[in-house]
């Protein structure tokens, strides 16, 4: 084990098979700020809290379908974005709440997205599966798992050409890196010196496939055959992801070209929400046990105030009564809006009947 | 005046844009030798910023022309196979085409994915042949389909400027064609404008790119027998049903012919919208490709599996023969 901030050994044994977790360096660069120990922990909280509401929402038919849940994972969130500046952009996944919470997204708005109410990001065209929010920066979140490397390695070259110190963290799961589109995105990213920081949220599973049935070789591996500096990061302590992703951002701004970040975490929820009904089968409870000892948020609320923490806790609560009152008391879309936005000149497709 | 061809059209619309707006820019495969000419000059014109090379990486590159389109850039992708164009389907249809509508309106993805030689190629098999628009039209993509060049001046310059994903389709069998022009009356032509080649009164062929130039020859040879009028729609998605509603209202008789498979394609479309929306004297017919492929290797084999003069000219008798359902 390297020197700095070790993989935990419980963790290490839950890792991909064969593969020794190198850590990231938790130290970070200079003329970075270290957030607020407090900010991280109330960004986690947040996160967590929303989607347990979100959940509620699901049961209560207000969430149509249902949702990935990030539960378990807030310390990547929470510590990735914390590195990014305002203008700074995100790719996100279709487990993106977290996400868009954490680079600024308005709480109330994404809930009423995920709700399906024209208040919504995307006026409830995005949904849970697809949030977009311009004003936060996050672009994207792309359905077909691994697409959005390639975007992002677009959106870093236009910012680079026009002089913005843009960076791009694009967000990934394991399962992502079987996929050829992804790789494809790195070889360009890597051969151009992008300024893409690839954020792998290797949570353990695709669906129900575990990661060491599905990934030959490492995920590291991946970055580091096209030249991109790429490390396995503690991703259930939000301070060592913070680090490292600090570290990731300013080689980027640098113009030090991309990095890859696996970040071992997991989820302690089912893949989607859908799991709730058809109760699938496919890990032991002695695992989800076994990653709740190291909870990310029992992690930073150790580091903070408890008096502290507990009016942290209580405001979230009250600002996520606001959020749920406003997703649910807003409208729900017009079905003769159904056609708008699909053409940016306005253009409708013809109906599907003709009378 | 000078004598323009459909390619020299597709490099002068291209250039002509790069030279009026900054924001776009060409990207593609063997791009630094402009190996099918279409970029020709462009690398010592623009420079290696906005003439981008690229690996052989359809689904990368396609994905991040997406990502230059949401920061603000309007890229072009040349491909040089028709084929690529399937490796890349998710890519147009999944990620660019739906990203308006997902993100509510916020952002638009103005690509235009230009493939310059699609269609049929003598002795280059099976995977080099195909001529998948109508897949294109089928998935809700803008989807242009020009016969002459200046056609395609026109409609390659109204799909850079679109605010949205435009596949362009230029057929290999039009590279070669020529028009005398005047230079400055070249202009965009909007999407969704069809245009009649050749006016007639008994029945409308509508014939899709490089199949006009091959309509407008047997409606020649068969001026004795019928008046036949030859109706390109120019785009197939948006498609001008108005123009081809006016045109068989004048008529009364349609064939269509089309490059495209049998099944579900465009032929197939515009069948079953002018029965259902206009009034037909006849049944109409439609000479297509069969489903599935051109096998590509040996010439015998392939001119039996495309539409040819003599099948539009059947087509054609036998619609005017027929005295109704």
């Amino acid at each position: 084990m390297a020197d700095g901030v070790a993989v935990p050994a419980a963790l290490d044994g839950l890792a991909v098979a064969g593969v020794a977790a190198v850590p990231a360096s938790a130290t970070v660069p200079a003329g970075v700020t270290t957030p607020d120990s407090l900010d991280l922990y109330r960004t986690m909280r947040f996160i967590r809290r929303f989607e347990e509401r979100a959940i509620d929402l699901v049961r209560a038919g207000e969430i149509f379908s249902g949702i990935h849940p990030c539960i378990g994972q807030e310390a990547v969130a929470a510590g990735a974005c914390a590195a990014l500046d305002p203008d700074d952009i995100v790719l996100s996944s279709h487990r993106g709440h977290g996400h868009l919470l954490a680079k600024g997204s308005d709480p109330g708005r994404v809930m009423a997205e995920m709700a399906g109410r024209v208040t919504g990001i995307d006026k409830g065209r995005g949904g849970s599966f697809h949030p977009s929010d311009f004003t936060s920066g996050v672009y994207n979140a792309t359905g077909t798992v691994g697409h959005g490397a390639g975007i992002a390695a677009g959106i870093a070259w236009a910012a680079a050409k026009a002089g913005e110190p843009k960076v791009v963290l694009s967000f990934f799961g394991d399962g992502a890196v079987t996929q050829g589109a992804l790789l494809e995105g790195f070889n360009l990213a890597g051969l151009w010196q992008l300024p893409v920081v690839y954020i792998c949220e290797n949570n353990r599973y695709a669906t129900t496939l575990p990661v060491e049935t599905a990934v030959a070789g490492t995920i590291t591996g991946r970055g580091e055959a096209f030249g991109i500096p790429s490390s396995v990061v503690d991703g259930q302590d939000v301070e060592v992801v913070h680090a490292a992703v600090a570290e990731a951002v300013a080689r980027a701004r640098s113009g030090g070209g991309p990095s890859l970040l696996e970040m071992r975490t997991y989820r302690y929820h089912g893949h989607h929400t859908f799991e709730m009904l058809v109760r699938l089968r496919y890990r032991e409870q002695a695992e989800i046990d076994a990653w709740k000892e190291r909870d990310p948020l029992d992690i930073q609320a150790a580091r903070v105030d408890a008096a502290a923490r507990e009016r942290v806790d209580a405001e979230v609560e009250r600002e996520l009564d606001e959020v749920v009152r406003f997703a649910v008391d807003s409208p729900r879309p017009d079905p003769a809006d159904a056609m708008d936005h699909y053409y940016a000149d306005g253009f409708r497709p013809r109906p599907g009947v003709s009378l | 005046m000078p004598k323009l061809s459909y390619l020299k059209a597709l490099n002068r619309a291209l250039g002509d844009e790069m030279d009026r707006d900054e924001s776009v820019f060409v990207l593609g495969e063997d791009m630094n030798f402009a190996l099918t000419n279409v970029t020709a000059g462009f690398l010592k014109r623009f420079g290696p910023d906005r003439v981008v090379e690229v690996p052989l990486t359809e689904q990368g590159f396609t994905n991040f022309a997406t990502g230059a389109a949401m920061a603000g850039r309007r890229p072009v992708i040349e491909f040089q196979i028709p084929f690529l164009l399937l490796l890349v389907f998710e890519q147009i249809t999944n990620q660019a085409n739906k990203f308006l509508m997902m993100s509510g309106g916020q952002r638009s993805v103005p690509v235009t994915y230009l493939m310059p030689a699609a269609g049929w190629r003598a002795g280059w098999g099976a995977q080099h042949s195909d001529q998948p628009y109508s897949m294109f039209a089928h998935m809700g993509v803008k989807t242009v389909l020009p016969a002459t060049p200046t056609d395609a001046y026109g409609l390659l310059t109204t799909a850079i400027r679109d605010d949205d994903p435009v596949v362009f389709f230029g057929p290999l069998a039009s590279l070669s064609v020529r028009e005398i022009v005047e230079y400055t009356d070249l202009a965009p032509i909007p999407l969704g404008s069809g245009r009649v080649h050749r006016p007639g009164t008994d029945v409308t062929v509508v014939a899709l790119g490089h199949l006009v130039h091959e309509a407008l020859a047997v409606a020649e040879e068969l001026a004795d027998e019928a008046s036949i009028e030859v109706w390109d729609p120019r785009s197939v998605y948006p498609f001008d049903w108005a123009g081809l509603a006016e045109s068989v209202a004048k008529t009364g008789r349609l064939v269509v012919f089309d490059d495209s498979n049998r099944s579900c394609g465009m032929g197939a479309e515009i069948l079953a919208t002018a029965a259902e929306e206009m009034r037909l004297q006849a049944p109409p017919k439609r000479v297509t490709r069969p489903d599935g492929a051109i096998v590509g290797a040996v010439p015998e084999l392939d001119a039996v599996l495309q539409p040819t003069r003599q099948q539009l000219a059947e087509a054609v008798r036998s619609v005017l023969k027929s005295t109704g359902w």
